[in-house]
């Protein structure tokens, strides 16, 4: 296993050993040390490898991710996983603002809470937080599931496009566009599927609100003014 | 962009520690503020004193202010410079002849802020040098509260570098911009409050003195001030005993808290929480959008 500490190296250095490695490495295993908040760690891996980071991370950690899977023993500051291709982010913690942002695919899993514009213009992802999410999370969101434990704040999907909100506790407001739709077997297949995916057992996909796209604000007309 | 640092202590022991804990905070913060940087710190004082923190643009003014301005107000002046600033204690019943001597023969110092026992010292350039100069490591207190300012609405000068103090024993921080400051600035100033200048930082800073002036406490200050300033902000806010943080509805700027035991830190990035003495065992946490959180000494 390949121990770093950021207190010794920097995060540049660290990142360039990462993007160094190639698709058939044998160091797949990385551990991450004093971790001190610092940005960007472990941003742009393409390889499928473990990171193991013990601390809490500062801003955009994991960003870019393809393939790996890195898991988080604290919080996350803003942008965790942004743009995530594939593979898996798991926060043992809390998420700042922005989680899963822009993501296109792989599982972001967020033990604790998420703070606002959680899974904002997601196109593929799947986010599950275990706690709850602050206001405008979903916006703009295009493709994949955010899936909530806890409660979601104000204006949750506004102007959603084919993303899928889950959510088990109270949803403060919908934002524009938003509305609650009932679960088909589909529906319940792929929520099921993200649930056990992130080790969640004893919820029921029965236990959840699905809220979707209106699909009024597609396209221009002029009743919908008020709306965009 | 800004970063603020503010640490609150509950435990006693560490109040020697204190300038050398913030000192630390507040050079991690340099990348997001380069351009000034500026520190309150609440260290001792009696009831029957005030602490003047004045600032003079040549830090070898005049060398026997103290001498002069105690024959003037025929009390007892203690003077302590530090670069350019210098803190003057004197009677507080004493105060009203002190400052009109100073404007009188000293109208190139600037007063920076009053109070039992708050002093702040601010100055642009690098965070790092700025505390070095003013030797903030070997402070002692019981609060702190620094900012790195990378300015964008008004200019590079010591007069927009924050803490900005309106009332006595009171400081803001501010990371944000506000929309509305003109208008909040002329009602003020209709009910008393003086500006040393055109920023909008120091109108929340006077916002607030005058809801506390009215009878509102800290945190009712700060929950009123949710529905009259407009704008982004994340604002940090000392008063003698008290310590406090709000951020706006939509939360643009950041901020993250940490409890212990031991005390309350407050970072615009975990990075700057990441340099205190047992971190990992502190309750990390982002505050809420719109809601006040405020500790009290007892």
């Amino acid at each position: 296993m390949h121990v770093v500490d950021l207190e010794q190296q920097s995060v540049r250095d660290l990142n360039a050993a990462l993007h160094r490695l190639t698709p058939d490495t044998n160091e797949t295993l990385w551990q991450v040390t004093n971790s001190g908040g610092k940005h960007a760690i472990g941003a742009g891996v393409d390889a499928p490898i473990d990171i193991v980071i013990k601390g809490n991370v500062g801003y955009y950690c994991a960003g870019m991710n393809k393939q790996a899977s890195i898991t988080i023993h604290g919080n996350a500051g803003q942008g965790v996983a942004e743009n995530m291709m594939s593979g898996r982010v798991h926060v043992m913690g809390d998420a700042s603002q922005s989680a899963g942002a822009t993501g296109r695919g792989g599982l972001l899993i967020v033990e604790g809470d998420a703070a606002a514009r959680c899974g904002i213009s997601m196109k593929g992802i799947d986010i599950i937080v275990k706690g709850s999410i602050g206001a405008m999370s979903a916006f703009m969101a295009q493709a994949g599931n955010l899936v909530v434990l806890g409660d979601a704040g104000e204006a949750l999907g506004d102007s959603i496009y084919e993303a899928t909100v889950f959510v088990r506790g109270k949803v403060k407001s919908l934002g524009a566009d938003c509305i609650e739709k009932p679960m088909s077997a589909d529906d319940k297949t792929r929520l099921s599927g993200i649930l056990a995916g992130a080790g969640v057992e004893t919820v029921s996909p029965e236990d959840f609100r699905m809220y979707a796209s209106a699909r009024r604000l597609y396209n221009f007309h002029i009743d919908n003014l008020s709306s965009y | 962009m800004c970063g603020i640092v503010g640490l609150f202590l509950k435990n006693e022991r560490l109040q020697p520690e204190l300038g050398g804990h913030l000192s630390r905070m507040l050079a991690t913060m340099s990348a997001r503020g380069p351009d000034s940087a500026g520190i309150a710190v609440y260290g001792s004082g009696a009831d029957d004193l005030i602490k003047l923190t004045l600032r003079a643009a040549d830090p070898a003014a005049d060398g026997d202010l103290a001498g002069k301005l105690a024959a003037a107000i025929e009390a007892g002046v203690d003077l302590i410079r530090r670069s350019n600033h210098v803190v003057l204690t004197i009677p507080k019943h004493r105060r009203a002849p002190a400052l009109t001597w100073l404007a009188q023969h000293a109208p190139d110092i600037d007063v920076v802020s009053a109070g039992s026992r708050m002093e702040i010292y601010k100055e642009v350039g690098l965070p790092e040098r700025v505390a070095n100069r003013f030797s903030i490591s070997a402070m002692r207190g019981t609060h702190g509260i620094g900012h790195t300012r990378m300015a964008t609405e008004s200019a590079v000068t010591t007069e927009g570098a924050h803490p900005f103090s309106t009332g006595d024993d009171q400081c803001l921080v501010h990371n944000g911009s506000l929309s509305n400051h003109n208008a909040v600035r002329r009602n003020l100033r209709r009910e008393g409050l003086v500006f040393e200048t055109e920023n909008d930082s120091e109108v929340a800073a006077g916002y607030l003195t005058w809801r506390m002036r009215e009878g509102d406490s800290l945190k009712e200050a700060l929950t009123s001030s949710l529905d009259a300033l407009d704008g982004f902000f994340t604002f940090v806010v000392g008063t003698r005993d008290g310590f406090a943080v709000l951020r706006d509805p939509v939360a643009c700027k950041p901020a993250v808290l940490a409890e212990s035991d031991d005390y309350v830190a407050f970072g615009s990035e975990f990075r700057a929480l990441a340099v205190l003495p047992g971190i990992d065992k502190a309750r990390v946490f982002e505050p809420e959008p719109a809601t006040v959180y405020a500790w009290e000494r007892r």
